[in-house]
């Protein structure tokens, strides 16, 4: 049998260096005769360990990692082909810490398979959901996706199948899935991830909703700052409709469906779902009112499901397992399992599939190992950058939807990044108004006109002029925006700014008494 | 240096390219990230051409494409240096490699160097998070900026 080498083509990975570990490797393998294959699979998502190199032995896989390309001769001095001992030796990859303290079913097949190898794809699992799918009735699609009690992993955390539901239920001529790929908030990299190592896990899960809910056409908006994702899901549809996966005859039954990848243009806005849909249309990206909701009239006017990709991604596993195996991960109202991407200032940064109820101190400091800097923890800004900066003091917090809400905080797409104690909170705040500024779409003035506002008021904290007035004046400003903004952008931005000023005061006080306390 | 086109080959050379997208769904987004990619930027001699072809205004067009971050009006540098600015790099002194990288080039966000040979820009996440801080240099991913990295960029970027 020929040796098969696996070399992550994440973009993570490369960005790490694994497009000259795959080069070196190449060249050893030329220069020394010897005969292999090398697959560009996915990321697992250990980052730390990345580019990790994965060789498929006789008994099993072995990883190596972080490989340098530097390392690449004695990996094959020390026999690595057949699993041989190195410094940079991890073992089978599912024995991992990191990787083993997962409950990975979103995520079974990243970082695993090649991304493009339908055949992989097919033996690992896939599929299935939509096999099943093609012989059930629409209603009980959405059913079964109701019973799993998947939220959308977008943020929101709406019920997803109660969206479909009202999209079965439109009568129209034509329904379109949308599939919102334009993952913006800092600290998040699970669309990416997806969409780069298992693209058709996203391709079944839409074609899955698009019988579900009698729609045939799908549309992946994917933003502009992921080009390896757009070229990889570009390829996979590709593939997809030569197999009829995607076509008049989804999987040899009477359902079409067929699907387009569409790129975003740096709007950090488009992540709204209505200004997503503007945008696709071919419009400026500015959020529109709602109601009407665009399950009824959504894309062109038309009943329209829009999902996240995690969301769609799911769907696949509950088709294939059922309801109650996904409902019986999780906790509270928040079922199955989230993908926990851990970023920033920490050790152990990357993915980290795990059922809901893991509390964010359990997530920092036991997975995540604490800080990379080794300095200790001072704040963590949960779910990008419209969500809450947590202290120590609420690491005891659940990863729950409602157990973050109550904490004034959020979830988001769950994204962690984690600051170590250099990080100025005032900084923080005055970021997420400036950043607020930059991306509102100008619809609503609370959004348009309260982060320029809010900039100014926070510069004058900084500065120590009348402070205690001007304290006063962010809250009362945070006020108006969170509930006179139109979309989330403006509504959201002050989770980060109250968070900001509630649990680091500190680093609010007047300048000559921030200098005087350091 | 880019040669000045003549109006008439910017025409004719964005007709073709709505010719090709505008059976689209929705194919103003795909037509200008066409035009970009032939010109480098989307040129105004490009807009009542669009504008015609789709039959929009041309203060509709205008409106789109200077909704987006991603087109621009002039072309850029030879490279397209972007740097991410966003909390998780923040986390990671993102601050400091963008005044080290401004500081080198000579040039601040937003701007060309005088000869042409790079254009530098801020960004808001490029889902490398977990490797802070990050940059795309050509469209190509870098993680864990450092000042070795930052000295091999503006190596290639002079060179």
């Amino acid at each position: 049998m020929i040796p098969r080498i696996y070399i992550p083509g994440d973009s993570g990975a490369l960005a790490l260096g694994a497009e000259k570990v795959a080069k070196a490797i190449a060249r050893e393998l030329a220069e020394r005769g010897v005969e292999a294959k090398i697959v560009r699979n996915g990321s697992r998502g250990a980052y730390f360990l990345e580019p990790m190199v994965e060789v498929a032995t006789a008994n099993g896989r072995v990883a190596y990692g972080p490989v340098k390309p530097s390392d690449v001769k004695s990996l094959f001095d020390c026999g690595f082909l057949t699993g041989g001992h190195h410094k940079r030796w991890l073992g089978a990859p599912d024995k991992i810490p990191f990787l083993a303290k997962q409950t990975r079913l979103t995520f079974a097949r990243c970082g695993v398979i090649d991304p493009l190898s339908l055949d992989h794809y097919k033996a690992h699992g896939g599929l299935r959901g939509l096999q099943n799918a093609v012989a059930m009735a629409p209603a009980d699609i959405v059913k079964q996706v109701t019973e799993s009690g998947l939220r959308g992993r977008g943020g929101a955390g709406f019920p997803t199948g109660i969206k479909w539901k009202t999209v079965l239920d439109t009568t129209s001529d034509r329904k379109y899935i949308v599939c919102n790929a334009d993952e913006g908030d800092s600290a998040t990299f699970a669309d990416r991830m997806i969409m780069e190592g298992d693209p058709f896990v996203l391709i079944e899960g839409m074609t899955i909703a698009g019988i579900a809910t009698g729609a045939t056409k799908g549309f992946v908006y994917i933003r502009s700052e992921y080009p390896h994702a757009v070229a990889t899901m570009n390829r996979a549809v590709e593939v997809a409709r030569k197999a009829g996966v995607l076509g008049v005859n989804v999987l040899g039954s009477p359902n079409a469906f067929d699907m387009e990848i569409r790129v975003g243009a740096g709007a950090y806005v488009c992540g709204e779902e209505t200004s997503l849909l503007n945008s696709l249309e071919g419009k400026r990206g500015v959020v529109r009112a709602k109601p009407p909701l665009p399950a009824i009239q959504g894309l062109f006017g038309k009943p329209t499901v829009i999902n996240n990709v995690i969301s769609l991604a799911s769907v696949p596993i509950i088709m294939d397992k059922g309801a109650a195996f996904y409902k019986d991960y999780g906790m509270g109202r928040s079922r199955g399992t989230i993908p926990i991407q851990i970023a920033g200032n920490v050790r152990h940064g990357g993915l980290f599939e795990a059922a809901f109820g893991m509390t964010l101190g359990e997530i920092v400091d036991d997975i995540g190992g604490g800080t990379a800097s080794g300095r200790p923890v001072k704040a963590v800004q949960v779910g990008g950058p419209l969500g809450a900066y947590f202290p120590r003091a609420l690491f005891d917090t659940p990863f729950d939807y409602e157990a973050f809400a109550a904490k004034d905080g959020l979830i988001g797409h769950a994204g962690l990044t984690v600051f170590d104690d250099t990080a100025d909170m005032l900084k923080q705040a005055r970021f997420a108004m400036e950043f607020c500024a930059i991306e509102s779409c100008g619809k609503c003035t609370p959004c348009r006109i309260g982060s320029t506002r809010g900039v100014e008021t926070i510069d004058r904290l900084a500065a120590g002029i009348e402070p205690e007035k001007n304290l006063a004046l962010v809250t009362d400003l945070c006020n108006t925006m969170k509930f006179g903004s139109l979309c989330a952008l403006g509504g959201f931005t002050p989770y980060p700014v109250m968070s900001s000023i509630t649990h680091f005061p500190e680093d609010f006080k007047p300048a000559p008494a921030r200098a005087a306390a350091e | 240096m880019t040669m000045q086109l003549a109006s008439t080959e910017i025409q004719s050379r964005t007709a073709a390219i709505i010719q090709e997208l505008k059976d689209l769904e929705g194919p103003l987004l795909p037509i200008l990230h066409g035009i970009q990619e032939e010109f480098g930027h989307v040129p105004q001699e490009a807009l009542p051409v669009i504008a015609d072809g789709l039959n929009l205004s041309r203060a509709e067009v205008h409106g789109v494409v200077t909704f987006y971050h991603d087109f621009r009006a002039r072309p850029a540098g030879r490279h397209v240096l972007k740097l991410c600015q966003a909390e998780a790099c923040q986390s990671m002194g993102s601050d400091a490699v963008a005044t080290k990288i401004k500081q080198l080039l000579g040039i601040g966000f937003h701007e060309t160097t005088r000869d042409g040979s790079v254009t530098l820009e801020p960004v808001y996440c490029l889902g490398l998070c977990a490797c802070s801080p990050s940059a795309m240099l050509d469209g190509e991913v870098i993680g864990r900026l450092d000042d070795e990295k930052i000295e091999e960029i503006v190596a290639e970027v002079r060179s």
